[in-house]
This record gives structure tokens, C-alpha cells and sequence, in this order.
């Protein structure tokens, strides 16, 4: 019901949205929830459990019961509070959890089903017969459960990631936090002031009273206006700090445009990164519910809630309404509603002594003991003097007191303490280093409290950082002090609520006391106590001082749990912002890669490196005829790959050489200027890192490369080996991986192809094999290296990446003239593998180099990184499996990586596992299969047939042992 | 008292006013046969198995905070036997045979979900190595499938296929792979081992072990002096500091892993998907909840919590992998912390001190072990011979470079596993 | 987490990369034997409280540094350079 004269919306914007179907209209300014009051309808969701209707409890973020879906499609966003999302035309809501209606919901029966659905139920049961349990129970569990749903569509919404930083964020735009801003920005401190609603004000929003002698809202207004003007202070609404976390970083939710029909560009969400100096908690507190029979019924809400739907929004949330509670400020309620001209038919304060002043029924020393109304509060039972009376309500508001919201001085681990004068929790000073707690939050309750507090805590905070604040002067306001004598729950039949979403009751958590689930994280756990959605903010206390009770401890003693971050849920898609798609990584792109591409070529991840697969041909129908035509053509002509990917890192300085020979296996200070050697690096346990090749350019200066997979982890190895463990040697390193671009040209016509790009021709005698050396390229200075990765008379061609694209296509152009033409990945496979060439698929982190036939490759002669390890008894001899080669020769003709070796006639069982393959590839040279594997004491063993199992590829293939180096073993056509 | 469908009904109707408590809450006796150190997952199990198969009664386990307040009770349920290394494939498949009885074993339903664990390749090059994972699961007897690009999207067609950072090839199915409620699983093995004599002690810290003449003699704790014959150090997390109390130093850096859980769904997700590429993987609970996590925050710390990076970065994985994710909301997040070996694999073994024994070294992979762990880690108190199928968990392995088993092929930098 | 490289001033934990403890320097000369080797490859203080560890600032200059931290309360008291250190060390 719309009460006129009240509220901060905007009544000459009527807003038209829609719930379950049915149109309402509401104002701007309203949210799904004071826009559905407004229209009288009380019923807004079903409870997790038993399936219990439900209606709001509360105003804010900490709603456990009206939970809603909003939008469809790819658009649907399951669990929204309706007390949070604001009304825009066209929105369109629905409720959830409830089949086939909310008014008529099946699985309502649960609620009959009850004293069989006790707490811990299903550890009990569903255990026989056992293949019931995934068959039958489960299932049927999993479709009852959970709450909204997912779409199930790609969620390709905007949603942002930012940075933030400040001197001070205040956290909560109340009178504390507001307080706090004005002195902080009146002092010139780089503010960020954060309020989790769509206005600025906080409970001075909900509440009737006047601040310097005007209302709450026009008195926070001023003060907004006022900070609107500094340009030192930034003010963010709809954002919620969701998370405390080290060195001064929060992380924040901002609802961007979720207020937004067409967010017209804006992230519906953005996610904040803030790194604060210092930050002051001005969170307040939320309202807590007493348990009692039946305390869950539609229009059962808090006490706070009913007048700040009426001070904020103009909405009663009833006709007669009734208030029930254990303190004074919970009369408000009754005096703001009354005030209003909405009927008061009963206050009832548990409290005998409680002074309440107002024209209504009230009973002091009493308590509401059960209610009526099956969908929607009808009556309560109001228990005072040993007499009972049923009096007919539809509105009850309740207040068991109110709990500071310090959730984010407990996420680094810090535990609150228990306050016995307001009866909760408070922080614990320095819980989070730099952070500072004001106003209700730090348990402050009354404005004027809050409003001094914010003044004094923010000027602390600044005397710390150094800035000058001058004094602030409290603005007149109300100081009525907050009387409480506790009550959590009312004594009785019947069940009372503590979790509403849950449904844990009072008796769940009796039970878990009766059977020794007795700590209150036992009992969290076994009751799921506040591990619904609001994360038990407003039942979790009363929990625990059920569960004091019924193990005869105080709550102190009993303890809590923790809160554990974000302080209210954060969608995914906000915290994963960006990652949608390619986002998720970069993409690393070659020179060659457009050329590539216009070839027709189908790119492979390598890395985070896009590499050509093959390069198709007219007439070519599988991956295979193209791979083995780049194959035939390297073997026969000249082929042209890509290899920039290879990490390159030039090395310098006068002790360049000594890095190298303390890095790499072998000697390379003993190499000569413009000659190239292969190198094996180990890991300083002894297992093999990575190899490739390093050139050297001049007495100070080598060019390593890397395997692609491995070039950060080398770099940062290398600057290791320097920094941390010889910094007196004169030696600096950098990247040049993207520097350079760097082709391979390969075949028995690669130096005719070399010398039709190069200024100066090269032969045999001048650049022999493993030799490297300055040339000129087309006039572009450029490097080239004679090195084979392929098995042929080769060279590495490079030049600076900006003429990378231009000497592909120039190399590709020539290379055609002369039979040849670029290859691509599988080629460069199986070319490797027909020489026995390693790749990270043989030395994939667990083989030494004794185990890949490199063992004479450790020099006797020195010390290098992993050559201690390495002599460990467990990593040589004749038990470890070594690299051999392997060629099929039974009936079935093929091989496969990852499947296992066994000797033949022996099962294929893990006891009799003999070794693995891990390469394998068609040799069209050979005109067989040919693989790389990993054999027990395989070097003594070439000539050896064995069995070759994969069992998930259904291959079962006789295989001889053999060396791994299949094709030209003297390496005779390298050095042509 | 016995558990059955007939008791949660018979009990409904008098008002569940007759439930007895789970265990006892028993003071600690001033000696014991056997004292496990670490009221966890592991410990509990260990007690149980002690006490179940090899008879021994007077077996004490002290908790210094709650029983199954470890790394059971925060953790991401995953029970899995898809290891491909000889040592570690012996021992996890036999832990999955015992998960596979539990509920009946221990009357007490762990909720044993055998939905498959899916682990997702985007190379030739990862799917050979899962090919190679997966044969090895079958040489030792357990199962595994091959899953190319269109029958993976028939099982999972919420992933994104067309325009992930990552393309998807295929998948290995591991069928049995399963989640288990995890509480339940400590609560379980606690009130079996406490109806077979043991003293489950809460609240009881170790603050010292007595070691004369090279042989253990018992332990000093919050709660006085408790002499004992043998004792089993199995405390996760906190394995360094247990054992410098004996004067060992351990192959162990402690490292946090933080998990993640949603607010309730209706079912989405219906397997375990593991996601290498993105250090991703996720589930979705009976209650409703995704449950799901990433790679550890990779610094040593002892904070069960951790920092924004990491968790932005499982977002990031979720968003790129399964994008209808974006709208479910992140409820919780938590960390456990783990004790991270030189190799990824655990430690079962006898100590240097006669009578001391200690179980530790699990990495993020604990949780799926607590039985055969406990089994095993039973089998060499009570015997003092190792377990069968633990043989491999040796603490002298890194030594000598014998039988290291690093699934990962990371190396001795322990945060890598 | 925020820590400082003394070269480019207070960062986000999300540059660096970590290796482990600063014991990392301290590399045994090649005949220490095995005993030292499997200390410094393998066994660990791993201490609850204060510790000394090794970061490589990868997503910045690249320096390593030795940062000196706790390890429950993730207070972060001090950094310097590793070849400062190590050279003290020597």
C-alpha cells in the first residue's frame, strides 16, 4: 500500500514491470520489492527446503527469502534480492523455486514431511540398497535442490574490470561514512566513498529524524552535494566492498546498469581492484529476527525493514501492523507507521520494564508465540501473563537488535568478540591492517554516535597518513540511547525459523546439540546453518545462542564462525570480466601469420603461439596427403617454416660464456665465435629442463634459443643463475624472442634458397654446418644459422620482426621456384621424429639425461646446474626406461603416443608395464609408422620385439626396439 | 546406534527426541597404545581402520581445534583414481574401492557420487599425455574413455566451443570419478572409530612429542601429558611444525588453495570437469552449489584465505570455458592449506624415531585418499610394515631419486605440483 | 598482497612470481654431499610466522628479490634484491 507524502521516489515517473507474468506499476526510485509491497502482494518466493512460502524479511542486501529471476535467455540472472534490483520499464521478474506456481507449489508436501527431514537426515539414510543412492536419491535430491536456474546460454553480457586507489576508502555512505568523507575531503585526502545502494544516506534513509535541523535524507543530500564539488573525493553507489584482502586491496561489486533497461554502452557489472592507504568500515548494522513458531510467514519482516519501506519508499508493507521485539528502537516502527495512518494493533516487547510511548495495543513481558495465514501473514498469537490471544495482523515487524556488519574485519581471520551491552558481535581493533570500523558497524547505534564516530575515526586515520584535518563538529542529531535485553528465541511447540532460506529451525539446531555436533562449526555444517545465499547475516547469531543454550555454554564461549569473503555474491562473469572467448589468455602471432593464413593453412595452439598445422594444396583431401607431400619436398627440394616462436635470449657480457657452461650440460666457453652448439639444461634436481641451441656472436656475446613451451621458464632460470647465485658476474640478459623473425629453410636445396635472399652468397667451406653469422638480407642486417631441426642441410634465417612478413613471403616465393614450399607442424613432427629429435613430449619433466642417451653430454670438466642431483643412485641405470625407437612389424601397422610397452605375451597390466610411446608419426621417407618412446634399459635392447598397447584407442601392435634415429644416422645430408 | 531409513522414520514420529550422540566427548587417559596426532580426514580414518582391522582399542586421536576441521571440511569433494605414475595408480585405486563401500561400511551416507571426472585436452600434444593418463588407469585396473570433440559436446554442450581462448579436442572420462559430501566423510570415520573404543579428543593441541633413547614415549598437548607406544603424525597443513617437535625437517612447503562455492542452482553441471589449460576445475553439489576452484595461491602461508589474483583467475577459467557461468553469483570463498612435496605425491613412512610414524605430503589431492590413506597409514603402525599399495610414499625418495613420482612433471619446486 | 621491488616501487602480487625460500642462494658447493643437497632441493623449515622467500618480478623488470614475510598474517615487512643479499651472504 502506497502511503502518499512519504519516500524518496520520484513520483512523476510511474514505472511499468512485470512478476510472474503479471504487470505492476511502481514509481522511480523503487525496488522489485517496495514496488510489490506497494501493489499489496506479500508472497514473493519459497523456501530451499520445505518449500515454505515467503515474503521480504528485510530492505537490503541481506535478503535471505525474496529471491527472484530476472530477464531471459542468455540474459537470466537466477537468486537477485528483490529488496536490491531496482525497477526500470519493462522489467521483467519472476519467482523461483516452486513448481508449477509460487501460490501452488508441489513441493510444498516437504513441509508435511518435516519430522522426517530433520537436520543430517541423508547421512542417515538412502544408503540401501546401494545403488539407490545415484540412481534413485540422489536425483531426486539434486532437481529438489538449488534455487534459480541457470540459462544454460553463453552469458556474453559486458561486464568490466577496474583499478582504483585512494588514501582512504570509507566503505558505507551513512552518517558515519559521510561524517568521515567530509573530513577526509575537507583535508584533502584522496577519498573514495562506496555505498552498496542507488542513494547515499544509509539508515538516515529509512529512518524520520532530523540532522542539523533537517531531515536525514536532505541533510545527507547537502553533504553529498557538498563532496560532489571536491575533486579529491569520488563517490560510488551500487557498489558493494565485497572482500578485505592484503596490503590494503578490496575488491567491489558495482552494479553498473543493472538498473538499466539498455545499459546503452555501460558494463552491467564492473569488478574493482581498490588499493587503499587506509580504510574506514561505516557498513552499519542489519536487523536481526526473533525465533517463534511460524516466524516465517509473508509479512513477518524486520522491524527496520517496515519503516524503511515506509520512510523510503512510501510503501506499508500492511494494513494492521504489529510489532514484536526485545529493544526501544523497534517502537519507531510502531510510532512512523501510526504516524503514517497505518493501524497498529499490537506492539509487543518481551521486555517487562520496556517503556513504549504511543496510542496502540501494548503488551510488555509478552511474546508472539505462533502465527496464522497460509500464504501471508492473518493473525499472530500474542502470549503475555499466561494468557494467549490470537489478534489479526497482516504486517508483523519484528527486532531481535542489531549486529554490526564487521564481515569484512573478518576476512583476513581476524574473530569478532562478544559485546554483552548491545548483545552482539563487535570487531576487534587492528583486525585488518589499515582498516578502521565507525558508527553502527563498530556497535555506535544511535545517529548522533555514528555521526561523531565517522568524524573521529576518519581524522585518526588521517593524522596517520599525515594529512591535517581540522576539527568537525557533530551536527545536532538524534542520541536516544539503544536499550536491549536479549531474546533469540521464544520457548515453545512448533517450529521457529533461525535460517530462513535453509530452513534451519530451532530444533535442527537443539538436535545438533543432542548429538554432539556440538562445535558451532559441527553445527553450521550439520544443520547448514547461514549457508544460504545472505550467508546467515541476519539468523546467524541467534543460532549460535541457541546452540550456547542448549549446550550450556554463553555465547562467547560457544564462539562463531567465520565470515569468509565476498560479504554478498558476486557474479561470475563481473570477477571473470574480459576472460569471454580469446580474452581468457593473449595471443601470440607470428610474423607469417597473415601470409599463413592466406594460404589456407589451419593454425594450432603452441603455447599461446598460433603455429601453421600444414599448409593444404589444391586436391589434398586429409591433413596426411598435405603433411606428407611438406615431408617428401624437405626431404627432396627445400622447405620454409617458422620458427620465431623458439624462445630467443641474447646474452652479454664478460662472463656470458661462464652463465653458459653453469646453465648448460656441455662446454660452451670452449666455442667459437660464429660457430653454433646444441645445449641440454637441466632443472637443479637433475631432470632434464630444456635443450635447443646456442650461437655465439662474439667473445661477449650469445644468442640462446629455447623450445617454445620453455622460454619464460629459461629466461627466468637464467636470470636466477645470475642474480640469486653469481651476482659478481658481469653478464645481462634479455628477450629478443619477439624481436626476431626466424625461418627455417631446410632440404638439399636450403642454400640455394639462402643465397637468393642473402646480399653475399655463402658455401660450404664459410658457413659450414653449425655455423652462424651476420648477413645481410635484402639489405635488411639479419643473423643466419646452419642448424637442422629437420635432419637436412638447413639454416635458421632471421631478421628483425618488421621484415618478418616480407621474408616469408619472399622465402615461400623462391622456395616454389626451386620445388619446395613452407611446411608446417606435422611435417616438422615427423621430420624430427625420423632423426630422433626430443621434443617436450620426450623430455616432459620426469627424464634425466642419461635416460635420453645424453649422458656423455654432462661434462666431467665442471659444475652445472642439476649435474649433483643428477648422479642420485635413482636417476641412472639400467631400471629407468631410455628413449628408443620403435617401428611396427606385426599384422597392425600403426603406432600411437601415450600408450604403453610390454613384453610380448605379457598382459597389459601396470605390474608388467615395460615403458610408454611418446611420439609418433607416417614416414613417408620410410613408408611406415615410426615412434619415440620410453623403454626399460631400452639401449640394450634395439632389435627387441614388444607388444604396444593402447587400450583407449583399441591398438594392440607387435613393435621392434630400435634407435631412435631412423633416417640418415650419420647425418651425412646435414652437413652436404 | 544404528542408522536406517526405519530410525530417521520411527525418530520423526517421537519428535527426533532419541538421537544419540555421534561420539563421545571423552578426557584424555594418560597413556595409549597408539596416538594419531590430527583429528582430520586422514587421522580419523586411520583410527578407524586401526581399530577395525587390526583390533587395537586403545587408540587416542587429539584434534587441536574440531574433529574434520582440516582440509576435509574445506575442500572441493573431488574423489578421483585417474593418476598415471606406478606408486601412486595402486594406492588411489584401491582408495576408490574402499569409497565405493563406504556409506555401508561406516553406516553413515557420505553421498558417493560416481557422475565422471572429465579432465579436457586442447592439443594433440595434452591429448597424447591423457591418452597415456588413461591407459595407465586401465593397466591398473580402473576406467577410463577416450572422448572426442563431438562426444564431449554431447555430454557437455554448455562449454564454449567455437570461441574459447583454448580449443576443446576432447576429454578423458574417468566414470567412477565422483564427489562425496565431505563432512560427512570425517563425521563417518569419527563415529566409527569412536563406537570402536577410540577417544576422539577435541580442543587438544600438541605441543610437544617425547622422544627418549631414539624411541617415541608419548606427547605433551593443552590437556597435560599422554604417554604412548606409537604415534602417528597425520596433521596436513601443519606437518612441519608437528614433526620439527620430533626434530625432523620435512621435503614440505605449506602452500594456500582456495576454493569457491556458489549460491544454490538449480542442475547445471552434471560431471566433474577438469579444465588443465585454465588450472580450472568445478562441480556442482546435491544442495545446488557450484563448487569449484583453481591452482594454488603459490606463495608458502599458513592463512586458510587467500589473494584477489588468484580468484579473478578462476573466474577468468570459468568465463572462457563454460560462459553461461557468468550469471551464477560466487557465495563463499575459502582456503585449506596444503602440504606441498618436492614431487606432488604424499609420504607414508617411519620416521628416524622408533614408534614415530607420520602421513603427510597430500599437496590439494588429500581429500580422495582419506581411506586409503587411513588404510594404509593403519597398516604400517599397526603392522610396521608398509601398506601394499603405499609402498611407493617413501620419505627417503628424494634422497636418493628412487621412485620420485611427479605426475606434473614440474620438479622439485614444491609449489608446482 | 602488495610488495615492493626496490626498483619499481609498492606492486600488485599479480607481477611477481614465487619461488620459494631464500634458502635458494644459498646452493651447496658440488661435493657438499648428498645430505646438503637434499636440504637445499628438497627439505624445508616451512616456518608458521616470519620467512624469508625468493619472488622473481616477471611482470616488471625482472629483478629477484628476497622478501622478507609472514606467512600467517601475510604482513610483508621488507624486500631487497637477491644479488644484494646473496652478496652479503658470501
Amino acid at each position: 500500500m502506497r502511503v502518499d507524502g512519504k519516500g524518496l521516489i520520484d513520483r512523476d515517473i510511474p514505472v511499468e514491470f512485470s512478476f510472474d507474468g503479471q504487470k505492476y506499476a511502481g514509481f522511480q526510485g523503487d525496488t522489485v520489492a517496495s514496488a510489490l509491497l506497494a501493489n499489496g502482494v506479500r508472497l514473493m518466493g519459497r523456501s530451499f527446503k520445505y518449500h515454505r512460502p515467503r515474503g521480504v524479511l528485510s530492505a537490503g542486501s541481506e535478503e535471505p527469502n525474496a529471491l527472484i529471476t530476472v530477464g531471459r535467455g542468455a540474459a537470466q540472472t537466477p537468486n537477485v534480492r528483490a529488496t536490491v534490483q531496482e525497477i526500470y520499464g519493462g522489467l521483467s521478474v519472476r519467482s523461483q523455486n516452486s513448481w508449477p506456481s509460487l501460490q501452488r507449489d508441489v513441493l510444498a508436501v516437504n513441509d508435511l514431511m518435516s519430522p522426517f527431514f530433520s537436520a543430517g537426515f541423508y547421512y542417515k539414510t538412502f544408503m540401501w540398497p546401494r545403488s539407490f543412492w545415484e540412481k534413485l536419491y540422489e536425483p531426486v535430491i539434486r532437481r529438489a535442490a538449488g534455487l534459480g536456474a541457470l540459462s544454460g546460454e553463453h552469458d556474453t553480457a559486458s561486464y568490466d574490470k577496474a583499478y582504483g586507489f585512494c588514501d582512504l576508502l570509507i566503505i558505507g555512505a551513512g552518517p558515519a561514512g559521510l561524517m568521515a568523507a567530509l573530513s577526509a575531503g575537507r583535508a584533502g585526502a584522496d577519498v573514495l566513498l562506496v555505498d552498496e545502494n542507488a542513494l547515499p544516506g544509509g539508515r538516515l534513509l529509512g529512518e524520520d529524524e532530523t540532522v542539523a535541523g533537517v531531515s536525514g535524507p536532505v541533510w545527507a543530500a547537502q553533504v553529498v552535494a557538498e563532496l560532489g564539488e571536491m575533486p579529491n573525493v569520488r563517490i560510488m553507489t551500487r557498489t558493494t566492498v565485497t572482500g578485505a584482502y592484503d596490503q590494503g586491496t578490496y575488491g567491489a561489486l558495482e552494479r553498473s546498469g543493472l538498473h538499466m533497461a539498455d545499459g546503452a554502452g555501460v558494463p552491467v557489472e564492473t569488478f574493482w581492484r581498490i588499493v587503499a592507504k587506509r580504510a574506514l568500515l561505516c557498513a552499519g548494522a542489519l536487523e536481526r529476527p526473533i525465533a517463534f513458531a511460524n516466524n516465517d510467514r509473508p509479512g513477518i519482516m524486520t522491524a527496520g525493514a517496515v519503516r524503511t519501506y515506509l520512510n523510503r519508499w512510501g510503501v506499508a508493507p500492511g494494513r494492521n501492523v504489529s510489532v514484536f521485539c526485545n529493544n526501544d528502537d523497534a517502537h519507531r516502527t510502531a510510532r512512523d507507521m501510526q504516524a503514517a495512518g497505518v493501524n497498529i494493533c499490537a506492539l509487543i516487547d518481551s521486555r517487562a520494564d520496556a517503556n513504549v510511548q504511543g496510542d496502540f495495543p501494548t503488551f510488555t513481558g509478552a511474546s508472539v508465540t505462533d502465527t496464522k495465514g497460509r500464504l501471508g501473514l492473518s493473525d499472530i498469537c500474542v502470549s503475555s501473563q499466561g494468557k494467549t490471544q490470537w489478534i489479526k495482523a497482516d504486517c508483523l515487524a519484528i527486532s531481535g537488535g542489531w549486529n554490526p556488519s564487521l564481515h569484512l574485519t573478518c576476512h583476513t581471520g581476524a574473530r569478532p568478540i562478544w559485546n554483552d551491552t548491545i548483545a552482539a558481535f563487535v570487531p576487534v581493533p587492528g583486525a585488518v591492517p589499515g582498516l578502521d570500523v565507525a558508527g553502527a558497524a563498530a556497535g555506535v547505534f544511535s545517529t548522533k554516535g555514528a555521526l561523531k564516530s565517522g568524524a573521529y575515526r576518519a581524522k585518526l586515520m588521517l593524522d596517520d597518513l599525515g594529512i591535517k584535518a581540522k576539527p568537525n563538529p557533530t551536527p545536532k542529531s538524534d542520541d536516544t540511547p539503544y536499550g536491549l535485553t536479549p531474546l533469540w528465541a521464544v520457548p515453545g511447540k512448533g517450529r521457529a525459523w533461525l535460517d530462513f532460506q535453509n530452513d534451519v529451525t530451532v530444533k535442527d539446531v537443539e538436535l545438533a546439540a543432542r548429538e554432539n555436533y556440538a562445535s558451532v562449526e559441527h553445527m553450521k555444517r550439520y544443520t547448514t546453518q547461514g549457508m544460504a545465499t545472505d550467508q546467515g547475516k541476519s539468523s546467524n547469531v541467534g543460532a549460535l545462542a541457541v546452540l550456547a543454550d542448549a549446550t550450556g555454554r554463553s555465547i562467547s564461549q560457544t564462539g562463531t564462525t567465520t565470515f569468509r569473503p565476498p560479504y554478498s555474491p558476486v557474479s561470475i562473469g563481473a570477477m571473470g570480466a574480459g576472460a569471454l572467448g580469446k580474452g581468457f589468455a593473449p595471443e601470440r602471432f607470428t610474423t607469417s601469420h597473415m601470409a599463413t593464413l592466406e594460404d589456407g593453412a589451419p593454425m594450432i595452439e603452441a603455447g599461446l603461439w598460433y603455429r601453421p598445422s600444414f599448409f593444404p594444396k589444391q586436391g589434398e583431401k586429409t591433413w596426411r596427403q598435405s603433411c606428407d607431400r611438406e615431408i617428401n619436398m624437405v626431404r627432396s627440394a627445400v622447405g620454409v617454416c617458422d620458427v620465431s616462436t623458439l624462445g630467443k635470449i641474447d646474452i652479454q657480457g664478460k662472463d656470458a660464456a661462464k652463465l653458459l657452461d653453469f646453465v648448460y650440460t656441455n662446454m660452451f666457453s670452449s666455442l667459437k665465435i660464429g660457430r653454433v652448439r646444441y645445449g641440454l639444461m637441466l632443472r637443479e634436481d637433475g631432470f632434464v629442463m630444456d635443450d635447443g641451441t646456442c650461437a655465439r656472436l662474439g667473445d661477449t656475446h650469445f644468442v640462446m634459443t629455447t623450445t617454445t613451451a620453455a622460454a619464460g621458464e629459461v629466461m627466468k632460470h637464467l636470470e636466477f643463475a645470475t642474480q640469486c647465485l653469481h651476482p659478481d658476474w658481469d653478464v645481462q640478459m634479455n628477450s629478443a624472442t619477439e624481436h626476431w623473425a626466424q625461418f627455417a629453410v631446410a632440404g638439399p636445396k636450403a642454400r640455394d634458397l639462402v643465397n637468393a635472399v642473402l646480399d653475399t652468397p655463402i658455401d660450404n667451406e664459410t658457413f659450414p654446418f653449425m655455423a652462424c653469422g651476420l648477413v645481410g638480407v635484402s639489405g635488411v642486417a639479419g643473423r643466419l644459422f646452419r642448424i637442422s631441426f629437420s635432419g637436412e642441410h638447413a639454416y635458421e634465417i632471421a631478421v628483425p620482426a618488421r621484415y618478418g612478413d616480407s621474408l616469408f613471403r619472399l622465402l615461400c616465393a623462391q622456395a616454389g621456384a626451386l620445388g619446395g614450399g613452407p611446411y608446417g607442424m606435422e611435417a616438422l613432427n615427423v621430420l624430427r621424429i625420423e632423426k630422433g629429435f626430443i621434443t617436450h613430449a620426450e623430455i616432459d619433466g620426469r627424464v634425466t639425461a642419461f635416460d635420453i642417451g645424453m649422458g656423455r653430454m654432462v661434462s666431467a670438466k665442471k659444475d652445472c646446474i642439476g649435474k649433483t642431483m643428477a648422479a642420485r643412485p635413482g636417476l641412472v641405470g639400467d631400471g629407468r626406461e631410455q628413449l628408443v625407437g620403435l617401428r611396427p612389424v606385426g599384422t597392425v601397422k600403426q603406432l600411437s603416443a601415450g600408450a604403453f610397452l610390454f613384453e610380448k605375451g605379457a598382459s597389459a597390466s601396470r605390474e608388467n608395464a615395460q615403458g610408454h610411446t611418446t611420439s609418433v608419426g607416417f614416414s613417408p621417407t620410410l613408408g611406415h609408422f615410426i615412434g619415440l618412446g620410453f623403454l626399460k634399459n631400452g639401449r640394450a635392447r634395439h632389435g627387441e620385439r614388444i607388444r604396444m598397447v593402447d587400450h583407449l584407442r583399441d591398438l594392440d601392435v607387435i613393435c621392434e626396439v630400435g634407435d631412435p634415429v631412423v633416417y640418415d644416422p650419420t647425418g651425412g645430408r646435414t652437413r652436404g | 546406534m544404528r542408522y536406517s531409513a526405519l530410525k530417521v522414520f520411527t525418530q520423526g514420529l517421537t519428535g527426533n527426541k532419541g538421537w544419540r550422540p555421534v561420539w563421545r566427548n571423552p578426557d584424555p587417559k594418560p597413556e595409549y597404545d597408539i596416538v594419531i596426532i590430527g583429528g582430520g580426514g586422514h587421522g580419523l580414518s586411520t583410527a578407524y581402520y586401526l581399530a577395525k582391522k587390526h583390533g587395537l582399542k586403545n587408540i587416542a586421536v587429539l584434534e587441536k581445534g574440531y574433529i574434520g576441521g582440516g582440509n576435509v571440511g574445506r575442500n572441493t569433494t573431488i574423489v578421483r583414481a585417474n593418476y598415471f605414475l606406478p606408486g601412486n595408480s595402486e594406492f588411489y585405486s584401491h582408495s576408490m574401492k574402499l569409497w565405493e563401500g563406504l556409506s555401508q561400511d561406516l553406516n553413515f551416507n557420505v553421498m558417493l557420487s560416481q557422475r565422471g571426472v572429465i579432465s579436457l585436452f586442447h592439443s594433440d600434444g595434452q591429448r597424447d599425455a591423457f591418452v597415456r593418463r588413461g591407459n595407465a588407469m586401465i593397466n591398473q585396473g580402473d576406467d577410463a574413455v577416450l572422448l572426442d570433440r563431438d562426444g564431449l559436446q554431447k555430454m557437455l554442450p554448455y562449454l564454449d566451443y567455437d570461441n574459447g581462448r583454448f580449443p576443446i579436442y576432447g576429454g578423458l572420462l574417468h566414470p567412477r570419478g565422483a564427489t562425496a559430501r565431505h563432512d560427512g566423510v570425517a563425521w563417518g570415520y569419527a563415529r566409527g572409530a569412536d563406537q570402536r573404543g577410540v577417544d576422539l579428543i577435541q580442543n587438544c593441541e600438541v605441543t610437544g612429542i617425547d622422544i627418549v633413547g631414539g624411541k617415541v614415549t608419548g606427547v605433551q598437548t593443552t590437556r597435560g601429558a599422554i604417554r604412548a607406544k606409537k604415534v602417528g603424525i597425520v596433521v596436513a597443513g601443519r606437518s612441519g611444525q608437528v614433526a620439527e617437535m620430533a626434530g625432523m625437517r620435512l621435503p614440505i612447503e605449506s602452500h594456500v588453495l582456495q576454493a569457491f562455492v556458489s549460491e544454490g542452482l538449480k542442475p547445471a553441471i552434471d560431471h566433474v570437469i577438469s579444465f588443465g589449460m585454465g588450472h580450472f576445475y568445478i562441480s556442482q553439489s546435491d544442495k545446488g552449489g557450484l563448487v569449484f576452484g583453481g591452482d594454488l595461491d603459490f606463495y608458502a602461508s599458513y592463512a586458510q584465505r587467500g589473494n584477489l589474483p588468484r580468484k579473478e583467475q578462476v573466474m577468468e577459467a570459468a568465463m572462457t570455458l563454460m560462459p553461461m557461468i557468468g550469471k551464477a553469483k560466487v557465495l563463499r570463498s575459502w582456503g585449506g592449506i596444503m602440504d606441498m612435496t618436492p614431487d606432488g605425491s604424499p609420504i607414508i613412512d617411519k620416521t628416524g624415531t622408533d614408534g614415530l610414524f607420520i602421513d603427510c605430503g597430500w599437496c590439494y589431492g588429500g581429500f580422495k585418499a582419506v581411506p586409503g590413506s587411513g588404510d594404509a597409514f593403519a597398516h604400517l603402525i599397526a603392522t610396521g610394515q608398509p601398506h601394499e599399495t603405499a609402498r611407493g610414499f617413501r620419505l627417503d625418495r628424494f634422497r636418493t631419486g628412487q621412485g620420485i613420482m611427479d605426475e606434473e612433471g614440474t620438479g622439485s619446486q614444491h609449489n608446482l605440483h | 598482497m602488495r610488495i615492493t621491488c626496490p626498483h619499481c616501487g609498492e606492486r600488485d602480487l599479480r607481477e611477481f612470481t614465487y619461488r620459494g625460500v631464500a634458502l635458494a642462494l644459498d646452493r651447496p658447493a658440488p661435493d657438499a654431499g648428498a645430505a646438503a643437497w637434499d636440504d637445499y632441493v628438497h627439505l624445508r623449515d616451512n616456518p608458521a610466522g616470519m620467512t624469508r622467500d625468493l619472488w622473481y618480478h616477471s611482470g616488471g623488470c625482472g629483478a629477484w628479490l628476497v622478501v622478507t614475510r609472514d606467512t600467517i598474517s601475510h604482513d610483508v615487512i621488507s624486500s631487497e634484491l637477491a644479488s644484494t643479499a646473496r652478496r652479503a651472504t658470501k
